[in-house]
């Protein structure tokens, strides 16, 4: 149910990916101001949407969880936070390489996007201790899934919050006029970003369908034992 | 629902009247918070930004204490059996432990915040009281929501003490940015308020959507 589709999706993945790369080292002109470490912007940027869209989709999987009763929503939202937060530690990552060439620390507090992102970073580690401390398999995933709906709200909220309390320094790329990248870069980053989006669903796909087929494995052993115990 | 929620509620104060469980204890580790803040810093009075951040994290803090509190009874004695056989509604469960939250930290506040005054704070308290109850009452409504949201949360986990603090800290960072902020020039010498709108707006935004999201989500909390 999960594999359908995983084939294209992972070869598309691949070559998009392969594109990028090509396009951010060959293509994409260096920055006149911060030099070769503004490349480093390919990764962060693109890996920080796709992980907050990834935290807000696991919310509305939870709602639909929340809505059919189909457990497998459940499955799918976790696999999107799980996946949302490797990517998160990747952006803080990042991030602070990136702060550090370009402003000289490796954390900068009066900047509200970084500072954001921590905090809803630190409030969804909090979803594997929720999550693996509630044994009922039910209750686990009613619980995950109101868990998973809060958080997603609560990411916009803290953006906004965060960016009042702050003085505004983030390099704002893609800007509500349209951006202020130049042509190649802009191409680049768009490719960048489409890139990040189907790995993120060929892992996503990958994972779901590898944690259904060890669910099936147990349940065939299972029924194997019980066979091998009422024949002996 | 209302009358429901007010049952419960009456039951849940008198409860914290005859045993003193939450409100003495919450109480008591904000005062000895000060204590550990005035050696911490080695200052004897605080003003400005300082002076809010330290009353603000104490009050948060303390509320940990609170919503740890919230669900416990319920569900070491069997209360939440109990109410679910009642056919009543279950979000009047949610109203009544908010509401149950929302009195004890006015409660907390009433020590806390005085004896804040008179052991760290160098402006003068009065001149800016007005001010600074709004606030209080616009962050104690967010507080209230999501404390009792967090405690059904945690309530079912092995963890609980655990869970509790790391789940709700992240989640009020919003309003102590909110009301640090504004309390933060009521806390200067002089005492004007400065962008109160702003962040009673965000105080206030903050409430209303995080009072809706746990009305919403309360009931799957609550097993059939």
């Amino acid at each position: 149910m999960f594999s359908k589709g995983l084939r294209p999706v992972s070869v598309a993945a691949a070559i998009t990916t392969l594109v990028a790369f090509a396009l951010v080292f060959f293509y994409a002109p260096l920055d006149a101001d911060q030099g070769f470490v503004q490349k480093i912007f390919y990764i962060h940027v693109p890996m920080a949407i796709v992980a907050l869209g990834g935290f807000v989709a696991g919310g509305i999987m939870a709602i639909k969880h929340l809505r059919t009763g189909d457990s497998s929503w459940d499955l799918r939202s976790y696999v999107a936070i799980h996946l949302s937060i490797i990517l998160g530690t990747g952006v803080l990552i990042t991030g602070a390489i990136w702060a550090k060439a370009s402003w000289g620390h490796w954390w900068v507090w009066d900047e509200p996007v970084l500072v954001s992102f921590l905090i809803v970073f630190l409030l969804y580690c909090v979803y594997y201790p929720l999550r693996f401390s509630i044994e009922d398999p039910e209750r686990q995933a009613r619980y995950s899934s109101v868990f998973a709906i809060a958080a997603g709200a609560f990411v916009p909220i803290n953006f906004t919050a965060v960016r009042l309390a702050e003085a505004v320094t983030h390099p704002r790329v893609l800007s509500q006029t349209g951006g202020s990248l130049p042509g190649e870069m802009r191409l680049t980053f768009l490719v960048c970003i489409l890139a990040m989006i189907l790995l993120f669903v060929t892992l996503w796909k990958l994972e779901l369908t590898s944690k259904r087929a060890s669910a099936q494995l147990k349940r065939l052993r299972t029924r194997l034992e019980l066979r091998a115990e009422t024949a002996g | 629902m209302i009358r429901t929620a007010a049952a419960v509620l009456r039951k849940d104060l008198r409860i914290e009247w005859r045993t003193k469980e939450a409100v003495p204890a919450m109480a008591l580790f904000t005062v000895t918070v000060y204590v550990l803040f005035h050696f911490g810093l080695d200052r004897d009075s605080l003003d400005g930004e300082l002076a809010s951040g330290v009353l603000w994290v104490t009050l948060l803090l303390a509320a940990v204490i609170g919503v740890t509190r919230l669900f416990a009874a319920e569900r070491e004695q069997g209360g939440l059996d109990a109410f679910l056989l009642a056919p009543v509604d279950r979000t009047a469960l949610f109203v009544a432990k908010a509401a149950a939250l929302f009195v004890y930290l006015v409660a907390l506040e009433i020590v806390a915040v005085p004896a804040f005054a008179v052991l760290l704070l160098g402006p003068n308290f009065f001149d800016s009281l007005p001010e600074l109850l709004v606030i209080l009452l616009l962050a104690d409504i967010g507080l209230a929501a999501v404390g009792a949201l967090v405690s059904a949360l945690a309530a079912e986990t092995r963890a609980r003490e655990l869970i509790v603090p790391l789940l709700l800290l992240p989640l009020v960072v919003p309003l102590l940015i909110g009301a640090a902020s504004a309390t933060e020039p009521l806390f200067r010498a002089g005492g004007e308020p400065e962008d109160l709108g702003r962040y009673l707006t965000l105080l206030g935004g903050y409430d209303l959507v995080f009072g809706l999201i746990a009305l919403a989500v309360f009931d799957f909390l609550l097993d059939d």
